[in-house]
Order: structure tokens, then C-alpha cells, then sequence
């Protein structure tokens, strides 16, 4: 017999033992020499804290009461590590490159680190768990109390006593462990040690049992064989509702319980360890299970009647006296117990210290925390109430419902609670299309009619429901019966909320998803969960440090420069106690590159670039963005700069341009008055001089007296005519003249032109070619303007058309809205070189004699025929000079101004 | 012998009123209105006194007094220019070609038989 006191102390110096491997695994990983610390079987044993003392213990209890049913509880994480291991490895890279650190921030990254999300996870998160530490307080207890229970002394102790020390033991060794140090990606790796270690002891002592009936109790394999056909095991009823839920069930808790995601995603060191872990896992459950059903059918059958059957396990070796193996049978349950524990607390404490307390703390405090910059003290004093928080809320679980029914079948409703994350997860990875608002609505509804239908009701009729609402529905609503929703009656109750509360969850995660618009946040964060192996890369290895120690120094001189890069380098390698000029990549050394590179780059674009050289983990949506923010700062200020400078060359160019415009007019000017005065003092000058001529002589005769008094008064004309085209040109070119539109017959025009015309001298054997029928055209602008331009043409070439026979022809063209009207002589045209500055002012071609006017003929005719709308061209190659004039067939309106 | 006068001008009426001042004091007056063949016309008259008008069709009167004077035969032969620009800078001009004299249009009649009379050494 074992005394209680020996039983203590057992416990003790088995977690003293613990204690020691855990401490001696952290010394190694600290000292880098930790390379079997992260082999893929330590990772494959920690997976085993799959299995807790409910396992341990009630999987015997589970097949002598239900049968073969217990099998789909380590049928499900099979299907998942062989069949699914794809899916578990996208979530580790996930969880590697986004630096994921628990399943509520896995959701909140997500969907754009939304902490609301974060803080719903984190609250089922611990309300499904409670309960399950609870139930592992409850299994040690009474694991004690088997020991306890032939030697009466111990009766009398109180279980709430033990059960608190346990749970104030697993405190200590949760936040001794847990919370040594913070390292960024949330690796334990003295709590992985001891959680393996336990994981050989829990199966070392269910196989020992296991040997002990099938070879000590029965005869051997075929005896036991026909035990169990004997037993009523063997004819237990199995439902096939109850299989594939369950199976379905245990399948999601792989990765949806918080102590399997802390395991499986957070504490992986190597994503190929899945591949082991994929083989190894299913085969370590297999051993687990191997022996249940013949523990089970042996205790059955030697134990009195009304033995608890989630006991054989102790009571079978007990009963046959075999202490050493019962020890070790405890120590078996003590371990799977504690490591769930552990686990589970680490797990939620960092949940509840990243999504709740630490925002809530920092809204609190304000801006002065962050500033402050050595958050580390608070995050980890946070860390460490939080798992006491965590154990006292499972202790306070366990001593309020202790013993109850409620306890024993927590497992299974836990596993439903948690499970409510698999839409938001599932979907979050592989569908872009999910948002926050999917999420939340999914989370919500799925936690509510879990509440509902399977977590309340639990408790057992009016202990929160009651009996009334579950036998006819809130307000006789009969089709809201917690345990019938819809009118599901046949359904077992488990089953039934497993459907309802997943299939309403999906329902309201995709609706809500297809109705909601996601915000640039979660759009980048849903294309690195969905597409993290095109983002990412495998991880890194030691190995490479020599190398990226080369790359770091290359980047690092691209931008601090040559000589300041190598002197930091130099002098880090020294200050570490090695020659030449590469340090260690130690996370020291990186802290010092980032801050001196900040001082260029700023400190997300450095970390951005450390991070990506280092490749410990690739850069996140959140380093981008930050990025991206700095990045868009100084583009900005480039830009203004730019723009500055762009506005001051801008106005310099038409400063320059308005001065050299000025110039140009300034000459325009000068040349125009020069060309004025000519044209003025010419015929100023005949008349000055004949007048003079005629004051003077007296014997003129009188025929040349009249000579000179026609060229004085010819002259005197031609002055007048002067100074009004002057004036019109002026009138014209400034858009000041009034237009008086009205409507006019295209050929009463041209007729009225033709006979304004033919009194002069020049061309009066002019032969005119006309077609009237097609002049036939009525026109509305300013009749009189145009006619000025019909004669100007007219006469113009009369005055220059220098052929033997002249002809003019005129041709009418009518093509939509536009009129042309061609003068085309047959003289000898205007030369190609001149046809560019007809339309100039004082562009007399020809001598004055022929001409007759002041070359402001045709720069009048441009400028009317500008102001009709239309236009007036020389046409080059016609035979004999020829002019296009075109014009549109009702004047537009012009804008007053 | 009367002195020759060579009148270099396009508009006709100008022609007419120099002409009849002209020789009304005994001058014979050759006329020319075209400025490309100007110096050939020049060149063959050899006449005593040369006006000038600037503006004149194909050549202007500078591009002429400019060759008058540097390769004529007699290169300094008088010339009286007469424009109706009436400028300074065309007066500076004429000036720096080596013009005889430089008058503006309009002019008095005396003025310009003063001028020719002056020129021809009278």
C-alpha cells in the first residue's frame, strides 16, 4: 500500500524531474547547442497532450460504457495528420511567417487585426477550456483518492485542498516556464521537453496496464480476445450520427483547441516536421488506444459491481496489488493532466494578455506606455496573471461543479465550443473572399447556439435553462427546443448542436461574407493567408548566418556607406569576441543594425529589410504598411520639393516667355509703325511736292496744272483709304467690330461684288465663270463684310491677274454646314514663297503702281472672315492665283465680352 | 554740258514731281524703278548725282549704295538718298554706308534741288 504522503512525494519529485528537463532543455536552446530540441519526434510527442487525463482515463471508461465509440476521439486527428497534413502545413507556414502566437490572433491577423475578433476567439476560447481544466483538476483528484481510498485517513481530506495545490503547482510551473523569457515567436521549448517526456510516461503506463490484464489477467492475446467477444462490450449499439459526429469533432480539435494550435502551429521549429509528425502521431494514438478495450472488459469483470470504470486504470493494478505499476499508472494521468494544463494555460494566457489585457492596458495608460519602449516587463507580468487567472478560473469551475455529471461529459462540449472557430479559420485561409464582419457574425452565431443548445442545457435542467424552456422551447416556441431546434427530435443532443451550431456558424460566415466589403487591411491580409506559399519562403536554417551576416553588411554599406558600415560591423563582431569583420546575427546585433539603419531609411523600412535578409520570419502586411507609410512620407515631401521647384521653372518660363512675347510685339510694333509711315509719308510726298509745284511756278500749262492737281487728289484718296483700312484692320483684329447678321442670296452677293468692280481700270477685259444655280444658296451672316471680302478678291484680281486673256473663275461649294466660295484667275498665281505672308499686313507683292493700295487688302479679308466664322486660304497649284474662301451658312452667335 | 541725275524710285508720282524739279533747272533726269538691276543701270549712265529711295521692289536702297560704293567704278560718286521711313536708325544706317546726304520723305522741293545742286559741286 502507498501511503498518501509517499503518493505526494512521488508527485513532487516527478515534477521536480520535470522541472529539471525542462530547465536543462532551455539552457541548451540558449546556447544554440538545442539542434535535437527541435526533432521532429519531440514535436510528434508534444502533439500528445491530445490526450489528458480524460483520455487517459475515461477512454476505459468511454468503451465499458458506449463501446467501440471512444475510437473516433483518436480517429479523427488520424484522418487529419494523414489525410490533412497539407492543410496543417499551409497553417504552420501561416503561423511561421505571420508570426502567430495563438488561434485568436491567428483569426485577428487575418481578418486585418481586427482585436474584436481577437477578443471573441479569446472568450471562447476560455469559457470552452475552464471547464476542461476543471475536469483535469477533478481527474488528478480522484486519482488520489483511489490511492486513498483503503486507508481511511485520507477520506476525510478535503479535494477541494488538493485539487487547489495542484492547481497552485501547475501555476508555478506554467509561469516558471511559460514566461521565462518573451521570445517573439512564442517558443517554449523547456515546456515542449517536459511535455514529450510526459508523453513517453503516459504511454509507457497505459501499455504497462495494458500488458498487465492481457498477459497477467488473461492468458494472452486469444484469451483476451474471447474476453472481450464474452463481455457486453462487444454488443454495445453503435449510432453511425454519433461516429461521424464525433469523428468529425475530434478531427477539428487537432487545430481549433487552443493547446493543440499552441503546439502543432506556435511551438513548430521546422514545417517538415509534419511530415514525421503526419505518420508518428496517428501511430502514437493507435498505441494509446490499443489496450482500452481489454483494460476495460478486464476491469469489468474482476471489480466489484458500481466500480467507476473511468478508474480501471488505477483500480485494476491496485486491486491486484500491483503498487509499482498503479504508481506508475498515476504518474501516467498526473502527466497527461499537467501537460494539458501547461499547455492550455499558455496558450489562453497569451490569448487573454495580447487581446485583452495588454489593449486595455495600453488604452489606460495611454500613449506614455509605448513610448516608454520596454513594454517587456508588462507583457510579461500580464502573461503571468493571466495563467493564474486562468488556473483560478479553473479551480473556482472545479470546486463549484465538482463531482457533477456536468464535469464528465465537458470533454465532448468543449471540443463543440471551440470547434465554432473552423468556418472563420478554414474559410479565412482558403477563401479571400471572407471578411471580418463573416468572421464575427459566424463566431457569434456559432458560440450562441452552442451556448444554447449544448453548453447550457449541460448544467442539467434549471440550472440555467429550464426545465420548460427545454422540454417546450422559450415562450412555447416549439421549434425552438434547445435540444430540437427546427424540429430535429431524433437527433442525439451532441450531435445535434455539432450540427445546428456549425451549420448556422457557416451559414452566417459566408452570408455575411458575400454581403460585407472587406477593408485594404484584411484584403492584404487575406492574400498572405490564402497565398502564403507564393509569399513566403521555407524557413531558415543556421546554417546560412555566415552568409547573411555578408548580405546584411552589403545592404547595410548601400546605405549607411562603406566605411561607417564596416566600423559597425567591425566593432559588433569585436564586442561578441570575434575576429574580422561579421558578427553573429544575434537578435542584439540586429536591434543595432535596425537602429542605425532607421536613421536613413526609418525603422520599418530597416526592420523591413533586416527581417528580409535575416528571413527568421518574412515581412508582414503590417512591416509593408508601415513601410509603405514612409515610403508614401517621403515621396511626398519629394514630390512638394519637385512641385516647387516645377512651379518656380514654370513661372520663370513665362516670365521669360511673357518678356520675349513682348520683345516680339515690341518689334511687331516698330516694324508696323515703319510700315505705316511708309505707307503714309509716300503719297505725303507727291501731294507735298506738287502742291509746292503748283504754289510755285507760274508758267504750268493748264493741262499739266490739271495733272498735278488729279495726282493730288488721287493721293489725298488713297491717304483716306489708308487710314480706314487702318482703322478696320484695327476694329477686325480686336474683335470689337459689330456683326450684323441677316440673310442674303449667295449670288446677289457675288453679283453686287462684281459690279462694285467693274469701274476699274485694271482688268476690264476680265471674263468672269460662273455657275449660278449652284450660288442659289441663302446664307445668314454679315452680308456686307463678305461682300468686302468677294471684292476685295475681285478686284485683287483684276489688279493682278497678268494673263492675255484673264478670266476669274468662281465656283460655289455647299457641303453641310459649310459654304466655299474658289476665285481662280488664270495669271501666273503667287510664287510658293510668298503665298506664306499674303495674308500679313504690308505684304504688297508687286510694285506700288499696279497695286494701288497699302497691302492691308487681304490681312482685312483673314480677320472678317475670322470674325464670320470661317476662313479664308490661298490654294497653291490651281493654275493662276486662287483663294478659298469658306464660311458656315448660318453665322454663329458670337459671346459678348 | 548739262550734269546727269540718276533718280533711283518706284512710285511713279514721286518720279514725276523730282523729274519736273529737275529739269526745270537743267538737270537731265535718267529714271529707274527697279531695284535688282539698279547698279547695272548705274554702272551705265555714269550719271552725276544718284537719288536713292530705300524701299525699293527686288533690292533695297542700301544693298545698292553698298555696292555703289564698294565696287563701282566710281565709288564716290554722290548720292542722295530719300526714304519715307523717315527712321534714326535708317538715317544712322546710310550714314555708315558712306551716303552723301540723307533726306526724309516728305521733302521740300528746294531742299532736294539744293541738295542735287550741292552734291554735283555747283
Amino acid at each position: 500500500m502507498i501511503s498518501f504522503n509517499l503518493l505526494v512525494g512521488i508527485c513532487l519529485a516527478y515534477v521536480v524531474f520535470l522541472f529539471l528537463v525542462a530547465f536543462l532543455a532551455e539552457r541548451r536552446a540558449a546556447r544554440g547547442l538545442g539542434g535535437w530540441l527541435r526533432s521532429p519526434m519531440v514535436y510528434t510527442l508534444s502533439l500528445s497532450v491530445y490526450c489528458t487525463a480524460w483520455t487517459f482515463y475515461g477512454a476505459v471508461g468511454y468503451a465499458a460504457r458506449s463501446g467501440l465509440e471512444f475510437v473516433t476521439i483518436y480517429l479523427g486527428p488520424t484522418l487529419v495528420l494523414v489525410g490533412w497534413w497539407w492543410f496543417l502545413r499551409k497553417l504552420v507556414r501561416i503561423g511561421q511567417t505571420q508570426r502567430i502566437t495563438s488561434i485568436a490572433d491567428l483569426i485577428s491577423s487575418r481578418y486585418g487585426k481586427s482585436n474584436m475578433l481577437g477578443v471573441m476567439v479569446t472568450l471562447i476560447a476560455v469559457i470552452g477550456t475552464t471547464p476542461y481544466i476543471a475536469l483535469q483538476l477533478q481527474s488528478v483528484t480522484l486519482s488520489f483518492t483511489v490511492f486513498a481510498g483503503e486507508g481511511a485517513k485520507w477520506i476525510s481530506q478535503d479535494h477541494n485542498a488538493t485539487a487547489f495545490w495542484v492547481a497552485v503547482g501547475l501555476a508555478l510551473f506554467t509561469v516558471l516556464f511559460g514566461t521565462r523569457n518573451l521570445d517573439a515567436n512564442e517558443r517554449h521549448h523547456g515546456v515542449v521537453i517536459a511535455i514529450a517526456v510526459e508523453a513517453v510516461v503516459k504511454l509507457v503506463a497505459l501499455i504497462a496496464i495494458g500488458i498487465l490484464v492481457v498477459w497477467g489477467v488473461a492468458g494472452g492475446p486469444t484469451d483476451m480476445i474471447n474476453r472481450i467477444a464474452e463481455s457486453p462490450i462487444a454488443n454495445a449499439q453503435i449510432s453511425s450520427s454519433r461516429w461521424v459526429g464525433l469523428t468529425f469533432l475530434s478531427a477539428a480539435a487537432i487545430f481549433t483547441l487552443p493547446r493543440m494550435f499552441q503546439v502543432l502551429v506556435v511551438e513548430n521549429a521546422d514545417e517538415n516536421h509534419l511530415a514525421t509528425a503526419s505518420w508518428a502521431f496517428p501511430l502514437y494514438l493507435m498505441l494509446m488506444s490499443l489496450f482500452v478495450v481489454p483494460i476495460a472488459v478486464t476491469g469489468l469483470a474482476i471489480l466489484p459491481e458500481g466500480s467507476n470504470p473511468d478508474l480501471f486504470v488505477l483500480s485494476i493494478p491496485l486491486s491486484l496489488g500491483q503498487n509499482g505499476l498503479a504508481t506508475l499508472a498515476f504518474l501516467g494521468g498526473f502527466s497527461s493532466a499537467t501537460s494539458m494544463v501547461i499547455v492550455a494555460s499558455i496558450a489562453l494566457s497569451t490569448m487573454v494578455s495580447n487581446h485583452i489585457v495588454m489593449p486595455l492596458f495600453l488604452r489606460w495608460q495611454g500613449a506614455s506606455a509605448t513610448i516608454s519602449g520596454d513594454v517587456r516587463t508588462l507583457v510579461l507580468r500580464s502573461r503571468r496573471i493571466s495563467i493564474a487567472a486562468v488556473l483560478v478560473l479553473g479551480y473556482a469551475y472545479y470546486s463549484l461543479t465538482g463531482g457533477t455529471e456536468a464535469l464528465a461529459a465537458i470533454g465532448l462540449i468543449s471540443f463543440t465550443g471551440v470547434a465554432q472557430v473552423l468556418p472563420a479559420m478554414i474559410g479565412g485561409i482558403f477563401w479571400r473572399g471572407a471578411t471580418r464582419v463573416g468572421a464575427a457574425a459566424g463566431l457569434s452565431v456559432g458560440f450562441i447556439v452552442w451556448a444554447y443548445t449544448l453548453f447550457l442545457p449541460s448544467f442539467g435542467p434549471d440550472a440555467f435553462l429550464s426545465s420548460g424552456i427545454l422540454q417546450n422551447g422559450p415562450f412555447d416556441i416549439n421549434w425552438l427546443r434547445p435540444q430540437a431546434l427546427f424540429g430535429v427530435t431524433d437527433m442525439d443532443p451532441l450531435v445535434h448542436a455539432i450540427f445546428w451550431s456549425l451549420i448556422l456558424n457557416s451559414f452566417a460566415f459566408f452570408g455575411a461574407s458575400l454581403i460585407s466589403f472587406p477593408s485594404p487591411m484584411e484584403r492584404l491580409q487575406g492574400a498572405q493567408f490564402v497565398n502564403v506559399f507564393d509569399h513566403s519562403r521555407a524557413t531558415w536554417t543556421w546554417t546560412e548566418g555566415h552568409a547573411q551576416a555578408e548580405d546584411l553588411l552589403m545592404m547595410a554599406q548601400r546605405i549607411l556607406g562603406s566605411e561607417d558600415a564596416q566600423a559597425l560591423f567591425r566593432h559588433a563582431a569585436e564586442e561578441q569576441g570575434k575576429q574580422g569583420y561579421l558578427p553573429e546575427i544575434t537578435p542584439r546585433f540586429m536591434e543595432t543594425l535596425e537602429r542605425e539603419l532607421s536613421g536613413s531609411v526609418g525603422a520599418a523600412t530597416a526592420h523591413a529589410m533586416v527581417s528580409q535578409i535575416v528571413g527568421r520570419s518574412s515581412v508582414s502586411v503590417e512591416d509593408l504598411m508601415a513601410v509603405a507609410d514612409e515610403t508614401a512620407q517621403i515621396l511626398e515631401y519629394s514630390t512638394r520639393l519637385e512641385q516647387q521647384s516645377e512651379e518656380l521653372s514654370r513661372t520663370a518660363r513665362q516670365l521669360q516667355e511673357a518678356n520675349q512675347k513682348l520683345t516680339e510685339l515690341s518689334v511687331q510694333k516698330d516694324a508696323f509703325l515703319s510700315q505705316i509711315s511708309h505707307e503714309l509719308r509716300t503719297p505725303m510726298t507727291s501731294i507735298r511736292a506738287f502742291s509746292e509745284i503748283l504754289m510755285e511756278t507760274d508758267m504750268l500749262t493748264p493741262e499739266e496744272q490739271k495733272n498735278y492737281s488729279t495726282i493730288i487728289h488721287d493721293e489725298a484718296i488713297r491717304l483716306t483709304r489708308l487710314l480706314d483700312d487702318l482703322l478696320d484692320l484695327s476694329v477686325l483684329e480686336r474683335g470689337k467690330v459689330t456683326l450684323n447678321a441677316q440673310e442674303g442670296n449667295l449670288s446677289d452677293l457675288l453679283d453686287k461684288a462684281m459690279s462694285a468692280t467693274s469701274s476699274m481700270e485694271d482688268g476690264a477685259d476680265m471674263v468672269y465663270s460662273r455657275r449660278k444655280i449652284r450660288e442659289d444658296i441663302v446664307v445668314r451672316t454679315d452680308t456686307d463684310r463678305l461682300s468686302q471680302v468677294f471684292i476685295n478678291l475681285i478686284a485683287n484680281a483684276r489688279k493682278y491677274c497678268d494673263a492675255e486673256h484673264p478670266r476669274l473663275k468662281i465656283k460655289v461649294t455647299h457641303r453641310g454646314d459649310m459654304v466655299t466660295v474658289d476665285f481662280v484667275d488664270n495669271g501666273s498665281g503667287i510664287p510658293t514663297k510668298s503665298q506664306a505672308i499674303i495674308f500679313e499686313k504690308f505684304s504688297r507683292l508687286s510694285d506700288q503702281a499696279a497695286a494701288g493700295g497699302a497691302g492691308l487688302g487681304l490681312a482685312i479679308c483673314k480677320e472678317i472672315m475670322a470674325n464670320l466664322g470661317g476662313d479664308i486660304v490661298y490654294l497653291p497649284g490651281q493654275g493662276g492665283a486662287a483663294f478659298r474662301v469658306s464660311f458656315p451658312l448660318d453665322m454663329p452667335e458670337r459671346e459678348e465680352d | 554740258m548739262s550734269k546727269e541725275v540718276l533718280l533711283i524710285e518706284d512710285e511713279p508720282n514721286i518720279i514725276e514731281a523730282i523729274r519736273f524739279i529737275l529739269s526745270r533747272d537743267g538737270w537731265v533726269v535718267h529714271t529707274h524703278s527697279d531695284g535688282t538691276t539698279a547698279f547695272e543701270k548705274i554702272t551705265e549712265k555714269q550719271p552725276d548725282v544718284i537719288i536713292l529711295d530705300v524701299m525699293l521692289p527686288g533690292r533695297s536702297g542700301f544693298d545698292i549704295l553698298h555696292d555703289v560704293r564698294s565696287v563701282s567704278e566710281r565709288p564716290d560718286i554722290p548720292v542722295l538718298m530719300l526714304t519715307a521711313k523717315g527712321q534714326s536708325k535708317d538715317r544712322a544706317r546710310a550714314e555708315e554706308l558712306g551716303v552723301s546726304k540723307f533726306m526724309s520723305k516728305p521733302f521740300s522741293n528746294t531742299d532736294v534741288l539744293a541738295a542735287v545742286r550741292e552734291l554735283a559741286g555747283q
